[in-house]
């Protein structure tokens, strides 16, 4: 509505100012009186059984004030860290679902697993003693990697997972695809591996407990997506102590990706250290730490199969997938290779029939769980190979192949087999508005013109669809999840009419301050400078379940609404009041409350401020104040989708792939903000495209990490991208209040596959058919050399 | 433990360290400028990019005590009285931050950039960039907002 | 970090006491190599001699040879218009080492002292035929490395200075690892009045000439010269970063573009 701060309007971020200014204030830079240090010492063993733990001499380092192990752990009864998903085998039983105590207890079972926690007067005290702590290790034979975790014979992560297997899950109706396959025409399949990933936020975690032994209280600091539900495991399941005894903060963070989502040891040993120092004690992970505690992604073999019939349609999916868990399970672990993959694997497509089994692996590696996309990328990656190699081997165009299979918009609500209703979408669109950005019928050229120049240029394309506003209470329910996944929000309207919004979400990046003030400017028209949104403690907003899996606007924006509406309708009853008016004769719009037909008006701010100091009020019929609640729980997931296109440069000398060229097209739902959607897709492109060709988590065969620090894992830089061209279409999202479905996570899952395919494009004249991912220099070498060398 | 005298955003302090205290622990630490961020702890990530008698470098591989006499420019030192610096102006105006964790590297790793090249072009900003990471903008409009800071720098605007 | 003692003497010859019969001492200059391992506990000095206060290696001196201090940074010699103007090869490999908040730290003699594997300057000195100066003599550079992270260098010497012989033409090819930034392979050719000189860097221990390559071209300065097979797959170092087969493949791809580059 007015002043161009409403809905669709690239407002300028209101957050940006302290950033800029180094005014930020994350939780490394918070230091509480009295402040102490915590420093872990952490297993170099894959897996072994810890003899003994000798910490005498750490005790008498300078400045030492505690050395605490698991054996303290268990003296004080905290509990395990959990698992938020229970996963059900195709016999019905339940996943194994071992103990993850906080410090290790008798065993260790990755590099990095915390044994001891040292806590000094100043953090270089508590690093020295740390060397200091003697663990007698007795090393056990060990498992990283997938296909050798599941070898007959493996060693065991857990004795009571026999061959590592943590859970053996299906979905779909395997008799119907058998038939689907039986009748194909054409049978095309694929085997992949989706390469594991390190999230690494450029903020590394950080934790800082503190107990108030006169308030008998525990705040913590922390860096996290998602403060209430770190406050609800801990009072619950880990510290076990009262809700109303915990405050869990998460002030600025410096990037989640979904590394920040889940609740950590390291958050539960800093508040626990406290009591027993009397003293704060702060955490900060170095970046080393970072690769061996933060939870990794992505790690799954898979093994694919596309049925079509004769004209080129598909008929049925098989996909059998192997997912790594690491040693223990994280939070969100057990659901991403399920329920946020397997659900996934109809992708924007008509696929008559599909099955799909997933085996959850233990390996003695850091616990895996989501990272940006988180399941949706692995399914999306694998489809859109597949589905390239099938246009390929049947000799159909890439695109007509996708544009023949696409779910049509007069075909939803669309029911794919794989338990997923997609609501809304325009695929042909986004697909054509893709490849008009990236000059489709001009490659040919560019083609011609890149050989000029001794490169080999490649196209590739992706359609996608992913799930996203996680997440509807009730399916979920029946999925496994053991807490409903809806939003909370307050607005709280002050007296002279501007907005404070407490929203459950959590902004590290995202620009909620922003975007959520813009939402509530557009229902109440309160200039966004006078709404503050306020997120990140558990002491200032009732609940929340936090931000992942781009549910913030979504589900939180949509909370937000439903609060506001509520306060329209009381501001309707306090303004008949004002205006001797009927309610029902009050309506609300351009922020004044008018008698319909009349020019008797009240401003929003005057009824707020007659709601809270009248002088005459109906205190009888109408509470005074201005301010409510509300919960929202989607009755649906959202479903963006989109088209994402790329061209790639390949030098055939050394192997190096070159991005040259992004053009995508999204349907993310009704935008808020466009700058910070275009933001949002930027980012998750970089992500993809660095999983597709720089990013690789690698272990030896003995579980010793080997891409541990930036020095060996490649982050994307500025120089290894281009400018990305970013459309919009938008179909409404159909069953939330502002037509929203979410935009975080789109390049992570669209874009690796297309990243790939373009590579298999530009090495087709050099008969290269397979490459797997990261498609690093050495590896398309290696491809174009085993397919005979350049011509 | 050593006594040091340097100058930080213009400001004389002496500190007593010890030496293997680094730069980065000194102003974040003992000075409580808390602006300069560490992301790494093997000099990739450039959030602890300060300058040094003007030059952009990584805090977290310099000791405090090798900064003894030196002249040190934080981020807290980029704006002059509340007014943001041109660079800091474009990185909100073309949203090339998002976190803001590698925004202070990030910003004075661009600035000292466009001082030595006042006109860069997108490659020379993308290729000048490669001591510093970010995860959440692609990069995208940073390399949008050097540019434009370049522009509005060279127009004497600063 | 552990501790340590930090020293900060005024002259070379002060900085050569401070190391005499003290292994457990250390050179600090830009300190771009050493902080990071020591940050890690790698190395781990109980007395830190810094260079910063020694006048006199900071300068770079005009004339053939061209004479680049040892404190002189990478940055400092990218820009030199002396350098840009006499070998622009080494300005421009300079200019590629790391990153800029690197280059405005790293030194050349802290680069040489440290002899990283991995370093592009090793492949400057010995493709140019430069002379090594220290406090106590003159080391020719095809003397001067010799192993992993080792060189001639004594105990207690100190590089205080590097003499470049300006060639004809020079250029250095570099396939950087897409992480760190080190080379991968690097390798600089140099024509001069007295032949052709090829290094590789980055692609076995420490750096090396290849001999074959260097007669190949001095017969005929052209990409063409550049044959693979000189440089054996078995003699290069086999890691993270790349197989000894691909450095094998990349030095060949990076010589000529070095060669490509002195047209």
């Amino acid at each position: 509505m007015s002043g161009g701060q409403g809905m669709g309007a690239s407002v300028t971020r209101k957050e940006d100012r302290r950033f800029l200014l180094g005014k930020g204030r994350y939780t490394d830079d918070i230091v509480l009186p009295e402040q102490t240090w915590g420093v872990f010492v952490r297993s170099p063993y894959a897996h072994a059984a810890i003899r003994s733990i000798d910490a005498s001499q750490a005790l008498a380092s300078p400045g030492v004030l505690a050395v605490l192990t698991g054996d303290d752990v268990a003296a004080d009864g905290l509990g395990g860290i959990p698992c938020g998903w229970q996963i059900k085998n195709k016999d019905g039983s339940v996943m194994v679902e071992p103990p993850h105590p906080a410090l290790a207890q008798g065993k260790v079972r990755h590099v990095g697993d915390p044994v001891a926690l040292v806590i000094a007067e100043t953090k270089a005290q508590a690093k020295d003693a740390a060397q200091l702590v003697a663990v007698d290790y007795d090393a056990r034979p060990a498992v990283a990697h997938l296909n050798a975790a599941v070898a007959e014979g493996a060693p065991l992560v857990w004795d009571e997972a026999p061959g590592n297997v943590c859970f053996d899950w299906e979905i779909g109706d395997l008799a119907a695809t058998e038939g689907e396959f039986a009748g194909a025409a054409h049978v095309i399949a694929i085997d992949l591996v989706n390469n594991r990933v390190v999230p690494n936020a450029i903020e590394p975690r950080a934790a800082n407990g503190h107990y108030d032994a006169v308030e008998d209280r525990y705040t913590l600091y922390t860096t996290s997506q998602n403060p209430h539900l770190t406050r609800l495991l801990l009072g619950a399941f880990t510290l076990k102590v009262p809700e109303h005894k915990l405050r869990v903060v998460a002030p600025d963070v410096g990037g989640g990706f979904g590394s920040k989502i889940f609740h950590y040891a390291e958050e539960l040993l800093v508040l626990w250290a406290s009591k027993r120092v009397g003293r704060p004690v702060k955490w900060t992970s170095s970046r080393s730490e970072a690769f061996l505690s933060d939870a990794h992604g992505r790690d799954h073999v898979t093994h694919a199969e596309l049925a079509l019939d004769a004209d080129g349609r598909f008929r049925g999916l098989r996909v059998r997938t192997l997912a790594n868990m690491g040693a223990y399970l994280s939070t969100f672990s057990t659901a991403i290779p399920t329920y946020l993959h397997g659900t996934l694997l109809s992708g924007p497509y008509v696929i008559p029939a599909i099955y799909a089994e997933v085996k959850a692996i233990f390996t003695n590696t850091v616990p895996v769980d989501a990272v940006r996309g988180a399941g949706r990328p692995e399914a999306t990656y694998l489809l859109e190979r597949l589905v390239d190699k099938a246009a390929r081997e049947l000799g159909i165009d890439r695109v007509e192949i996708r544009r023949k299979n696409l779910i049509q918009p007069d075909q939803f609500p669309y029911q794919t087999p794989v338990a997923l209703e997609y609501d809304i979408g325009d695929y042909p669109a986004t697909l054509d508005m893709a490849l008009q950005a990236i000059d489709y019928p001009g490659l040919a050229q560019r083609k011609e013109a890149s050989k000029a120049r001794g490169k080999l240029r490649g196209f590739g394309i992706s359609t996608y669809i992913e799930a996203c506003g996680i997440a509807p209470s009730a399916l979920v329910g029946a999925l496994g999840a053991r807490a409903g996944l809806y939003e909370a929000a307050s607005v709280r309207v002050h007296p002279t009419g501007s907005v404070s919004v407490f929203t459950g979400t959590h902004s590290h990046g995202q620009g909620h301050e922003t975007t959520f003030a813009q939402l509530v400017h557009e229902k109440l028209g309160v200039p966004v400078e006078n709404i503050e949104v306020v997120h990140g403690d558990t002491d200032r907003i009732p609940f929340g379940m936090g931000t992942y899996g781009s549910r913030s606007a979504a589900v939180g924006g949509s909370a937000i609404v439903k609060a506001i509406d509520k306060i329209v309708d009381k501001g309707k009853k306090i303004a008949a009041h004002l205006l001797e008016a009927s309610v029902a004769d009050v309506e609300f719009s351009d922020g004044k409350y008018r008698v319909v037909g009349t020019d008797r008006e009240k401003a929003f701010g005057e009824v707020a401020f007659a709601a809270y100091v009248p002088h005459n009020y109906p205190i009888d019929t109408v509470e005074p104040g201005l301010e409510d609640s509300a919960f929202y729980d989607p009755k649906n997931f959202t479903f963006p989708g989109g088209c994402h296109t790329v061209e790639v440069e390949v030098d055939p000398e050394t192997g190096v792939v070159e991005v040259v060229d992004v053009a995508i097209a999204d349907d993310v739902g009704v935008i808020i903000n466009p700058m910070i959607v275009d933001g949002q897709a930027h980012g998750g492109l970089a992500h993809g495209i660095g999983q597709a060709l720089l990013e690789e988590c690698v272990y030896d065969a003995d579980g010793q990490l080997l891409s541990g620090s930036f020095m060996s894992y490649t982050m994307p830089r500025a120089a290894d991208l281009p400018y990305f061209k970013v459309g919009n279409h938008v179909t409404a999202c159909t069953h939330n209040p502002v037509g929203i479905k979410g935009v975080g996570e789109v390049g992570a899952i669209g874009i690796p596959p297309a990243v790939i395919n373009a590579v298999l494009d530009a090495l087709e004249p050099l008969g290269v058919k397979h490459i797997e991912m990261p498609a690093t220099p050495e590896k398309v070498w290696r491809a174009i050399q085993a397919a005979g060398g350049v011509a | 433990m050593a006594t040091i005298t340097l100058q930080v955003n213009e400001k004389s302090h002496a500190v007593e360290v010890e030496p293997r205290t680094l730069l980065v622990e000194l102003l974040r630490e003992h000075l409580r400028l808390t602006g300069t961020h560490v992301g790494c702890d093997t000099s990739q990530c450039g959030a602890c990019t300060v300058w040094v008698d003007g030059k952009a470098i990584k805090s977290c591989t310099m000791l405090a005590v090798e900064a003894e006499g030196r002249a040190v420019t934080t981020i807290e030192g980029l704006a002059t009285n509340g007014q943001l610096h041109p660079m800091q102006a474009a990185f909100n105006a073309c949203h090339g931050l998002q976190c803001g964790f590698c925004t202070p590297g990030m910003v004075m790793s661009a600035t000292e950039l466009v001082k030595r090249n006042p006109d860069p072009t997108e490659a020379e900003v993308r290729h000048g960039l490669e001591g510093n990471l970010c995860r959440c903008t692609g990069y995208h409009n940073i390399v949008r907002a050097v540019l434009a800071a370049a522009e509005t720098m060279r127009g004497g605007a600063q | 970090m552990k501790s340590f003692e930090f020293h900060r003497p005024q002259s070379v010859a002060d900085a050569v006491s401070l190391l005499q019969g003290n292994p457990a001492a250390k050179l600090l200059a830009g300190g771009q190599s050493l902080i990071p391992v020591m940050k890690l506990d790698l190395a781990q000095p109980e007395d830190l001699i810094s260079l910063a206060g020694i006048g006199g290696l900071k300068e770079i001196r005009d004339g053939d040879p061209l004479v680049i201090g040892a404190l002189v940074t990478h940055d400092e010699v990218a820009n030199s218009p002396v350098v840009r103007q006499r070998i622009p090869g080494l300005a421009a490999l300079a200019g590629g080492i790391g990153d800029t908040q690197v280059r405005n730290r790293g030194t050349l003699g802290g680069s040489l002292g440290h002899a990283d594997p991995a370093a592009d300057y090793p492949a400057a000195v010995l493709a140019l035929g430069a002379t090594i100066e220290t406090d106590r003599r003159q080391i020719a550079a095809d003397d001067y490395f010799t192993g992993l992270f080792s060189t001639a260098l004594a105990e207690d010497e100190i590089v205080t200075a590097v003499h470049f012989p300006v060639p004809e033409r020079s250029a250095y090819a570099k396939f950087a690892s897409p992480a760190s930034k080190y080379a991968v392979v690097g390798v600089m050719v140099a024509k001069t009045a007295g032949g052709v000189r090829v290094a590789v860097t980055g692609a076995g221990s420490h750096a090396f000439r290849v001999p074959a390559w260097e007669s190949a071209l001095a017969a005929s300065f052209t990409p063409d010269a550049i044959t693979p097979g000189a440089v054996a797959a078995a003699d290069l170092r086999s890691d993270g970063e790349a197989s000894a087969e691909y450095r094998a493949h990349l030095v060949t791809v990076m010589a000529r573009r070095a060669v490509q580059a002195c047209q």
